[in-house]
Order: C-alpha cells, then sequence, then structure tokens
C-alpha cells in the first residue's frame, strides 16, 4: 500500500472533513458546508459518504457497506472493495462485527451500538430544497427556525392523497431545533434515527455538506395532530426468513405477476435463515 | 365620551433611500392610525415602491425609522428590530399583497396550502383546522371551495390575486401593504376586487397602505391620500381633498390626466 495515503484522502483533506463532523456533532441536524473533493466515482455514487468514510476510518477498524440494506449489490461492492484497496481495513457484512458501516437509504435491522459509527450517503442534504429553489432564503429559514413550508408539503401529501404520501426522506426535527433530511432512508426506519446509540454522520458530496446526529439524540418525525406519523411498511413477512419487523423489499419473481417480499436487510435475513427461521418462499 | 388620542400603528420618520446617486425616495414621513387606509400615488419611478419596500422591511432605508406599534411591547422600531422579530411581524401582524400574484404565491402549492402556510408557519399543527380556515378563506375572497386543492397556475388573473389577498389576511394582520394590488388585471375584475378589498378592509378594521398608479383605487379604498414625484412626497391630505382640489402642480396633471368617461 504506497500508491495511496491511508483511506484515499490526505491528511489535510481528512483534518478538514473532521473538523466538519465535529461541528455538525455539536450542532445535530445542522448542515455543515466542506470542501468536498473529487473522488473516483461519479456524484450520486455515495462521493460524500466514502469522503465521512475516510475521514473515520482508522486502520484497527471493521468496515461494512449497505445499499438499500443489501451487501451484494454494485454500490455496496465497489465502495468496500475501493476501502479494502486504498484503506487495507478490514471488511464484514455481519452488522454487529462492523465499526463503520456505510449506508445508502437504510439503517441496519440489527440495533447498532455505542462505538460504532453509521455514514449516510446523501443526495440532496436540504430538506426545504424543492420547496424553496435559493439555499440563500432556506439557510435563512434554518437560522430563524421558520419550518412552516415544510408543513405545507405535508399538507400537500394530505390534500392529494388523504394521507402523508412522503415514504422517504421524511423530513425530521432534531432536538427540538434544526430540521433535516434524513437522506432517502424509509420512513420505516425513522423512529430508529433517534436515541440511537451510535453515532450518525451524513455526507453530501455534490452538495458540500455534512451534518450529524451525535449518540441518543431526539429526533421527531414532523405530522399533524391528526395524521400523525406512521411508519409504514409491506404489510406481509419476509418471504425467506419469515421475519414480521424487517423493511421489505416486493421482488418480482416471473411475468405472471408473482411477487415475494423480502428483508431488505440482506445480513439479517441471512442472520434469522442461519438460525432456522424459513418463511413461505424459502427453497 | 371620553377621547383617548389613539397611538399611531404605523409611525414612518424620515425614511430615505438612495440608489448609489440616485434618490429612491427622500425624507418621508406619516403617521397611519388604526382603521386608516393611505393611498400613495405617483407615476412610474416616483418612488412609492421603493418606500413601500422600506415600510415593510424588505428594503434597508438609508435614514429614518418605521415605527410600529406591536401587540406586545408597543412601538417598535421596525428598522433596527432584529430580522427574526421582523419577519415574525411580517407573518403575523403584516401581510404584503404583490402586485404580481405569482410573487406572493406558491405556485406549485395548491390554494389551500397556499392560504395554509401562513397559519403552519405560525405553528397550527392540526390538518382539519388548517384545511376548515383555508377553505372559509376561499369563500370570503368569492373562489369556490371545490378549488380548495388546485393550484394557482389553474386559475385566472382576478382569482390569482384573491388568492394572494385570502393568504395574508388568514393571520389577522393589523396592517396590509399593497403594490398596486389591481395592476394587470381587466376593469371588471379591478371592479370586484376593489369592491372585495374594501369590504374585507372595513369589516377587519384593518390598517392599509396601498401604492398605485390608478386614482380609482385610492379614491375607492383610501382615506388619505399621498402624492409622490421623484422621490419626494409633494402633497398629501384627504383623499377627496386632494383629487377634487389638488394644490401642487403635479397633483394637478395627475388628477387631469385621468380620462373622464
Amino acid at each position: 500500500m504506497t500508491e495511496y495515503n491511508f483511506a484515499y484522502l490526505d491528511e489535510q483533506t481528512k483534518r478538514m472533513i473532521r473538523r466538519a463532523i465535529l461541528k455538525g456533532l455539536a450542532i445535530p441536524g445542522y448542515q455543515v458546508p466542506f470542501a468536498s473533493r473529487e473522488m473516483p466515482m461519479p456524484y450520486g455514487w455515495g462521493t460524500g459518504g466514502v469522503q465521512v468514510s475516510a475521514a473515520v476510518l482508522t486502520p484497527e477498524d471493521r468496515f461494512k457497506v449497505i445499499d438499500q440494506g443489501a451487501d451484494d449489490t454494485t454500490n455496496a461492492v465497489s465502495i468496500r472493495a475501493f476501502f479494502e484497496r486504498t484503506a487495507g481495513v478490514a471488511t464484514t457484512t455481519t452488522t454487529s462485527e462492523a465499526t463503520v458501516i456505510q449506508t445508502r437509504h437504510r439503517i441496519p435491522e440489527a440495533a447498532l451500538t455505542e462505538g460504532q459509527i453509521l455514514v449516510y450517503q446523501v443526495p440532496i442534504p436540504e430538506p426545504l430544497r424543492f420547496l424553496e429553489p435559493r439555499e440563500s432564503e432556506t439557510r435563512k429559514m434554518h437560522e430563524l427556525e421558520e419550518y412552516g413550508l415544510m408543513h405545507v408539503k405535508l399538507y400537500e401529501d394530505i390534500s392529494r392523497h388523504g394521507h402523508i404520501a412522503t415514504s422517504y426522506a421524511y423530513p425530521v426535527r432534531v432536538e427540538g431545533r434544526y430540521v433535516m433530511d434524513p437522506s432517502p432512508i424509509p420512513k420505516f426506519d425513522n423512529p430508529k434515527l433517534g436515541g440511537m446509540a451510535a453515532i450518525q454522520l451524513f455526507g453530501a458530496g455534490r452538495e458540500q455538506r455534512i451534518y450529524a446526529l451525535p449518540p441518543y439524540c431526539d429526533v421527531v418525525s414532523l405530522d399533524f395532530e391528526d395524521h400523525p406519523f406512521d411508519p409504514s411498511k409491506a404489510d406481509h413477512p419476509c418471504g425467506l426468513c419469515g421475519a414480521q419487523d424487517s423493511y421489505l423489499d416486493e421482488v418480482i419473481v416471473d411475468d405472471a405477476g408473482g411477487r415475494m417480499f423480502v428483508c431488505s436487510d440482506t445480513d439479517y435475513c441471512e442472520a434469522r435463515q442461519m438460525a432456522g427461521h424459513r418463511g413461505k418462499d424459502a427453497a | 365620551m371620553i377621547h383617548v388620542d389613539p397611538l399611531p400603528l404605523l409611525s414612518v420618520q424620515g425614511v430615505t433611500k438612495h440608489y448609489g446617486a440616485h434618490i429612491g425616495c427622500a425624507d418621508v414621513s406619516f403617521d397611519l392610525y388604526p382603521g386608516e387606509v393611505m393611498g400613495i400615488v405617483g407615476e412610474s419611478g416616483s418612488g412609492k415602491s421603493t418606500l413601500l419596500n422600506c415600510m415593510a422591511g424588505h428594503l434597508p432605508p438609508d435614514a429614518g425609522g418605521v415605527v410600529f406599534d406591536t401587540r406586545a411591547d408597543g412601538p417598535r422600531d421596525t428598522v433596527t428590530m432584529s430580522e427574526p422579530e421582523r419577519r415574525m411581524l411580517s407573518r403575523t401582524d403584516w401581510a404584503f399583497v404583490h402586485q404580481h400574484a405569482r410573487d406572493g404565491l406558491r405556485m406549485g402549492v395548491s390554494a389551500g396550502g397556499n392560504v395554509g402556510e401562513r397559519l403552519m408557519a405560525v405553528g397550527a399543527r392540526h390538518y382539519g383546522d388548517i384545511r376548515d380556515k383555508a377553505t372559509d378563506w376561499l369563500d370570503r375572497v368569492e373562489i369556490d371551495a371545490s378549488r380548495v386543492d388546485d393550484r394557482p397556475t389553474t386559475f385566472s388573473g382576478g382569482m390569482k390575486q384573491r388568492l394572494q389577498i385570502a393568504r395574508n389576511l388568514v393571520t389577522g394582520p393589523r396592517l396590509v401593504f399593497m403594490d398596486e394590488p389591481t395592476g394587470g388585471l381587466d376593469v371588471s375584475v379591478q371592479a370586484r376586487l376593489l369592491d372585495l378589498l374594501r369590504g374585507l378592509v372595513r369589516d377587519m378594521g384593518l390598517s392599509a397602505i396601498i401604492v398605485t398608479h390608478d386614482l380609482a383605487v385610492v379614491r375607492l379604498l383610501a382615506d388619505r391620500l399621498m402624492v409622490m414625484k421623484s422621490g419626494r412626497v409633494v402633497e398629501s391630505g384627504l383623499t377627496d381633498q386632494v383629487l377634487d382640489d389638488p394644490q401642487h402642480a403635479y397633483s394637478q396633471l395627475l388628477v387631469s390626466s385621468v380620462l373622464q368617461v
């Protein structure tokens, strides 16, 4: 390993990112601008998450990457291979063994513990972006806690669909202060954001923002009194492991309308199958 | 009957705004009392919109003060108050009606959402209540309640303007700033809108400052009138007095320029 500095980025860059992370942890939910570097992957593939991971990784860490809960999809495999090559860290697919977990669009089903770091890949960090296109204005709104507009979005959902139809990237309020986009995780995962023992870091590479949730943070999903937040999921058990409590992917299995529901968290599903649980579609 | 001298709701003191060497408005002072409607007329470029924006906190004046009688703390200078306080005022006690409805509306949000935004901005969190209030306000500005979920892009010009007014008045403001509220509307729609505005202003006991170049608008709505030219107030007084017996040469020109039909 002489071609790259440890974990690809040079030490000065990592210092800069760590400063942004520390600031983010000090002000939960606040978007800290940072000088995002160009990474050897396209924007939208996790450049923000990769930079945050690179800044927090140490040689002793054990690294796990999930993409929509799965360890074996393209994005997860390539980012895992990237850090195997550039940092030489140990990797794992087992949630409980990992010290740093980079994730795209999911929080692992297994409860995380103190000492673990969860790194999210964030495409658009600004929860108000599609309501207010001006960055100068959204910053002012965060500064002055003017979050009425966020409820306008939820109001529109109810008036159009009869219920809050936002099902991912569901806005949350952190410690009674900042409204935050939790990255496009399903709203099923929102209740896990608050009170989590692990550190949660959010990196948006193209948008050049880092934000963070320190452990045991207070996170509330926004809602209306008469339309309370509902962390919904598909109303099925997992077809492979029979789990009733996990977030499910719907998989089309033939061209005759056949489908099955399986855990999106592959590690969770496999661990349950190893323990002898079987769903109705298990071979 | 005991006569109590009320405090002015808004007291404008020597407001001056320069754009470089150019004068936007210079040394404008007046008091606006509760329930009073003040008209500001003048030709394009006379500084009336600059003055309105300075008063409404959209532009920082170079000199002068704008003292508003706040509900909580009594008279406060809105120029020197902190921005959060000023923005809070502009969401609660103030309203601003833009000339172009699309400047004052969120075009991608339904009519109900547009009206409800100010309610949600001041903390309303009950969907049913917000919707009831929005529907009620649509009714008050003569928009059919069945349009509550339609976007303003599907509304006619007059409806957009009425929606903008509903959106502004829903939190029960005490002072409304209007910038050419009837500009760009055809005359029959203008007449309806003016009728509506007059009703709302009287019913709610609103104070209003109306900037316009249309003398018919101030004749119908305004109690008092200021005539501006080149950034300065050249004449002010009761509306009928100024319009029927203009003293300043420019006011005379303005009044005589209106075609009598």
